[in-house]
């Protein structure tokens, strides 16, 4: 009886543990890598970019933390006043799970932000900061 | 047989008297404008802004902004065709000027007929109900836009824009 329960509890984790592998955020993440052509992605980069000021985007918005703010386990706010889900997965996670919403929102954020689309090495580092926060 | 109209006069006056209470009680709701309930409408139209209600502005105008959302006041908020298709039949079917909404006759008087505005907050209605709202408070930093309208009508969202 104890090691039917040993073994369905090591299978639960089994399954578990290949969901978290194959999850939607990682095949993601192989994505951005297929597409960079990426040795690999940084979460340093990642968190560099999203604190970074910009000049090309429009103006009221220099910065990812603009609207997301500088806290990523905070909610942020846009400018005309919506809420906004913390970035980090921790705090939010049920988020990045809909790879048409995160390429979605990557595309207008990105271009009014930085003035243009970001590349798949950008939004690997940025994904892999978010997902570690 | 004298007719006792004492009665009736007081009878009267608390008739009268409850007309006015009721409807003083039924203007309550005159700022109440239709939240939307589509979720792909509340999803595309809400997470920058309030999902304004489609009832605040005529079928002409959401057809209009529907076309030129890569311009859509500032921002490129371009989004597939089929998702832009489902989204402005659901604000013509419910605008301002589609029928059956009682509030939105009053804030959309004085809007020429082929007219089709693009902001809430430049209706003439709009601008004279808000005409004693300060400076200092439109540029709080609670507030900063007049797309905000939560940030005084906290019930905004459930469509009631009551003081």
């Amino acid at each position: 009886m104890k090691n039917m329960l040993v073994v369905t509890a090591g299978i639960v984790a089994m399954i578990l543990s290949t969901a978290t592998l194959a999850g939607p955020r990682e095949d993601l993440l192989a994505q951005y890598a297929a597409a960079a052509k990426s040795a690999g992605f940084s979460a340093v980069r990642g968190q560099a970019l999203h604190m970074q000021n910009f000049s090309a985007g429009k103006p009221d918005t220099p910065s990812c933390t603009t609207c997301h703010g500088k806290d990523t386990r905070g909610v942020g706010r846009t400018l005309a006043g919506k809420t906004v889900e913390p970035v980090a997965v921790s705090a939010a996670p049920t988020r990045y799970t809909d790879p048409a919403k995160v390429e979605k929102w990557f595309k207008r954020n990105c271009t009014e932000v930085l003035g243009r689309e970001c590349t798949p090495q950008e939004k690997g580092d940025w994904l892999t900061f978010v997902i570690g926060q | 047989m004298r007719i006792p109209y004492r009665p009736f006069a007081i009878g009267l006056v608390a008739l009268a008297f409850s007309a006015i209470v009721f409807d003083r009680a039924q203007a309550g709701d005159r700022h109440f404008f239709a939240p939307v309930t589509d979720p792909v409408v509340k999803e595309e139209c809400g997470s920058c802004h309030l999902a304004f209600a489609p009832a605040m502005l005529p079928a002409r105008s959401w057809q209009r902004m529907m076309g030129e959302l890569d311009k859509h006041f500032g921002d490129n908020a371009s989004i597939d065709a089929a998702t832009a298709g489902k989204i402005t039949r659901y604000l013509v079917a419910n605008a301002g000027d589609a029928g059956g909404q009682r509030y939105s006759r009053k804030l959309l008087k004085g809007v020429a007929a082929g007219a089709a505005p693009q902001r809430i907050t430049e209706l003439p209605k709009w601008v004279s109900e808000h005409r004693k709202v300060p400076d200092w408070e439109w540029r709080h930093k609670d507030v900063r836009t007049r797309a905000n309208c939560v940030a005084c009508h906290t019930a905004a969202e459930q469509g009631d824009y009551d003081e």
